[in-house]
C-alpha cells in the first residue's frame, strides 16, 4: 500500500502541473508593468509632450512620427495622454488597495487567528456591509460628493473593499492557523505578535499579494466604469477611462482615440491578471496535486 | 436570513441616498425657491420627519404593496420601473444561456488533453476576454462590427421593446447581451475547466474507462455532474452581480433597463425611486441565489445532508 502510494507520488510528480515554473510571460508582464509604473512616476521627465496643450494645426490626426498614437479632437497628443493618464490608473489601484488591505488584512488575520467574540462580531458586520451592493454605493456617493478628486474616489473604493479583503485574508489565514507548526510555536511560548508575524504572515501573504494583484486590476476597471458616467477626475485631466469615454462621441472620425487607451488598459489588466493568477496556482498546494 | 438581509439593504440604501447632500426640493423648486415653500414640500412628501421614521412609513407601505410616487416625476414608481425588469430579465436570460451553451462544450474539450493546443489556445483566449473590461468590449465592438453590420447600438431610440417587435427586441439587445455573455463565459469556462480536469483523475472515471463507456458519454453522464458544483455557485453569485454591474452596458447603449433608471435617479434624487430598484435587485440577487443553491442541492445531494 506504502509503496503503491509512493509510486504515484513519484509518477504524480513528474506530470508538468506539478512543477508550476513562472514562466517567460510571466516575466514579460512583470517587466511591463514596471515599464508602466515608472513611465508613470517620471513622465514629467520623458521626452513626452505635454499632455493639456492643445493644438488646432493637428486635430484628429492620425499616428505618425510626430504623434505616436495621433491626436485627439483638442489636437493633444494621445502617446501623452496615455502615459500621464496611467497615473490615475496606477494611483487609483494602488491607493484603493492601500485603504483595503491596511485595514482589512490585519482585522482579518487577527480575526482568523483569536476567534472567539472579536472574530464572530467583526466578521457578521463585514458580511453585512458585503451583502450592500457595493458599486450602487460608489455611484451614489460620487455623485454628490463634489467636487471630484482622484482621492475621494480612492477612499470610496477603498473603503468598499475592506470587507472583501477581510474576508480572503481572513479564510486564508483560518487555514493556517489550525497547522501543526503554529500550535507548536505556541506550545513553545512564542508570543501572539511573533506567531502572526513569523509563522501566519509569511504563509497567508501569497495569497494576499495575488488577490492584491487583482483587486487593482478591478479598481482600474472601476475607475474607467466611473469615467463613462462622468464619475471619474474631472476633464482635462487624462484618464484612461475618461479618453475612452470621449472618444465614443467621435468613434468614426478618430478610432485611435479609442484604440490606444484601450489596449493600454487591456495589456495593463492582463498582466495584473496573469501574474495574480501564475501566483495563485504556483503557491495554491491544492492544485499541484493534479 | 434572507428578510434580514433585505432589511439590511435597504436600510442601508435609504440613509444613504438621504444622508447624501442631494435635495429633491432643489430638483423640482429650483435653487432659488423660499425655504417656507421649501419646508412645505417637505411637509408634502414626508421628508420633514426623521429617517428612521421615514422607513418605517416606506417599508410598511412595501409590504402593503405601495411603491408610492416618484417626487419628481410625480409618475407611480411602479410604472416607472416596470416597463425596465423585463429588459434586465431577458439581457440576463439571452446571455446566460449563450455563455453556458459554450463554456460547457468547450472547458470539456479543455479538460480532455490538458496543456494541449486547444486548451492553451482556448485559455490563452479565455485570459485575453478576462482582461477586456465591458466597456472597452462595447466601444471596441461598436467600432468593429456594429457599425459596418448596421446593428442598432446607440440612442434610446434603437432599443424595440418585446411586445412591438421582437427581431428587432433581439437585434437592440444582441450587443449587451453578447458582451455580458463573454463576461460570464470566461469565469465559467475556467472554473468548469479546472474541475473537470480535476474530477477526470478520480478513479470511478478511469474505471467507466475501462468499461469501455465512450469518452462523451464518460464528460455528459460521469463527469460533469460532480463537476458543476463550483460552476453552480459562483453562477449565482456573478448574476447577481450582473444584475448590480449591468448598468454601464445598459449606461453605454441606452438600454432603459434598472442599471439605466437607476443611474438617472440617483442624480435627481429620486428617493422613491432609488429604493425600489435596490429593493427589486436585492431581491431578485437573492431568489437568484435560491435558485443556484436549488440547483446545487440536485446535482450534489451530499450538501443538503450535511
Amino acid at each position: 500500500m506504502f509503496v503503491q502510494e509512493t509510486i504515484e507520488e513519484v509518477a504524480l510528480a513528474d506530470r508538468p502541473e506539478r512543477k508550476k515554473k513562472l514562466g517567460v510571460l510571466f516575466w514579460i508582464c512583470v517587466v511591463w508593468l514596471a515599464i508602466n509604473l515608472i513611465a508613470a512616476i517620471f513622465a514629467n521627465f520623458l521626452p513626452v509632450e505635454n499632455p493639456l496643450i492643445q493644438n488646432y494645426n493637428a486635430i484628429n490626426s492620425s499616428p505618425s512620427w510626430h504623434h505616436l498614437f495621433g491626436t485627439d479632437d483638442l489636437g493633444r497628443d494621445i502617446f501623452a495622454r496615455v502615459v500621464y493618464g496611467s497615473r490615475v490608473s496606477i494611483e487609483a489601484g494602488l491607493g484603493a488597495m492601500v485603504i483595503g488591505f491596511g485595514l482589512g488584512a490585519p482585522l482579518g488575520m487577527l480575526a482568523a487567528y483569536r476567534r472567539g467574540k472579536f472574530d464572530s462580531i467583526l466578521t457578521m458586520f463585514m458580511y453585512i456591509f458585503l451583502a450592500f451592493p457595493a458599486i450602487i454605493a460608489t455611484i451614489a456617493i460620487l455623485s454628490f460628493w463634489t467636487p471630484r478628486s482622484l482621492l475621494k474616489i480612492i477612499v470610496v473604493i477603498g473603503v468598499a473593499s475592506i470587507p472583501l479583503v477581510y474576508r480572503v485574508i481572513r479564510t486564508a489565514t483560518l487555514n493556517v492557523a489550525t497547522k501543526d507548526y503554529v500550535i507548536a510555536a505556541k506550545v513553545q511560548g512564542a508570543t501572539d505578535r511573533r506567531i502572526m508575524i513569523k509563522e501566519l504572515l509569511p504563509n497567508v501573504a501569497p495569497i494576499g499579494v495575488s488577490f492584491l494583484l487583482i483587486g487593482i486590476a478591478t479598481v482600474v476597471v472601476l475607475e474607467g466604469s466611473l469615467a463613462f458616467l462622468g464619475l471619474s477626475v474631472n476633464p482635462p485631466t487624462p484618464s484612461w477611462g475618461n479618453m475612452i469615454n470621449e472618444a465614443r462621441t467621435i468613434l468614426q472620425v478618430n478610432p485611435w482615440l479609442a484604440i490606444f487607451p484601450s489596449l493600454a488598459m487591456c495589456l495593463f489588466l492582463l498582466c495584473l491578471n496573469f501574474i495574480g493568477d501564475r501566483l495563485r496556482s504556483h503557491f495554491d498546494v491544492s492544485e499541484s496535486k493534479l | 436570513m434572507l428578510i434580514g438581509i433585505v432589511f439590511v439593504i435597504t436600510v442601508g440604501a435609504f440613509y444613504l441616498i438621504h444622508l447624501l447632500p442631494g435635495d429633491p426640493a432643489v430638483v423640482i423648486l429650483g435653487t432659488g425657491d423660499s425655504p417656507a415653500n421649501k419646508a412645505k414640500l417637505y411637509a408634502q412628501l414626508g421628508l420633514n420627519k426623521p429617517i428612521y421614521q421615514q422607513y418605517f412609513v416606506w417599508i410598511n407601505n412595501i409590504i402593503h404593496g405601495r411603491l408610492g410616487n416618484s417626487f419628481i416625476s410625480g409618475d407611480s414608481v411602479w410604472n416607472t420601473i416596470k416597463g425596465a425588469i423585463p429588459i434586465d430579465l431577458e439581457m440576463m436570460v439571452i446571455s446566460q444561456i449563450l455563455a453556458f451553451a459554450t463554456a460547457i462544450p468547450l472547458a470539456m474539450r479543455s479538460a480532455k488533453k490538458p496543456d494541449g493546443l486547444l486548451d492553451r489556445i482556448l485559455s490563452a483566449g479565455s485570459f485575453t476576454l478576462l482582461s477586456i473590461p465591458s466597456f472597452i468590449a462595447i466601444v471596441l465592438l461598436v467600432l468593429f462590427v456594429a457599425i459596418d453590420l448596421g446593428v442598432p447600438h446607440t440612442g434610446v431610440s434603437s432599443y424595440v421593446s418585446l411586445g412591438t417587435d421582437w427581431i428587432g427586441n433581439l437585434e437592440s439587445l444582441s450587443l449587451p447581451s453578447i458582451v455580458l455573455a463573454v463576461g460570464s463565459f470566461v469565469v465559467y469556462y475556467r472554473i468548469l475547466r479546472s474541475d473537470l480536469i480535476a474530477t477526470l483523475q478520480e478513479e470511478y472515471i478511469t474505471m467507466a474507462r475501462s468499461k469501455g463507456i465512450s469518452q462523451r458519454r464518460i464528460m455528459w453522464r460521469h463527469a460533469l455532474r460532480p463537476s458543476s458544483v463550483a460552476l453552480l455557485g459562483t453562477a449565482g453569485v456573478n448574476i447577481g452581480g450582473l444584475l448590480a454591474g449591468g448598468f454601464i452596458v445598459q449606461f453605454l447603449l441606452d438600454i432603459p433597463g434598472l442599471g439605466y433608471l437607476l443611474i438617472s435617479s440617483i442624480g435627481l434624487s429620486d428617493y422613491l425611486v432609488v429604493q425600489a430598484i435596490v429593493l427589486v435587485v436585492a431581491v431578485g440577487v437573492i431568489l437568484i441565489n435560491f435558485f443556484f443553491d436549488f440547483l446545487i442541492n440536485i446535482v450534489d445531494p451530499r450538501i443538503s445532508r450535511e
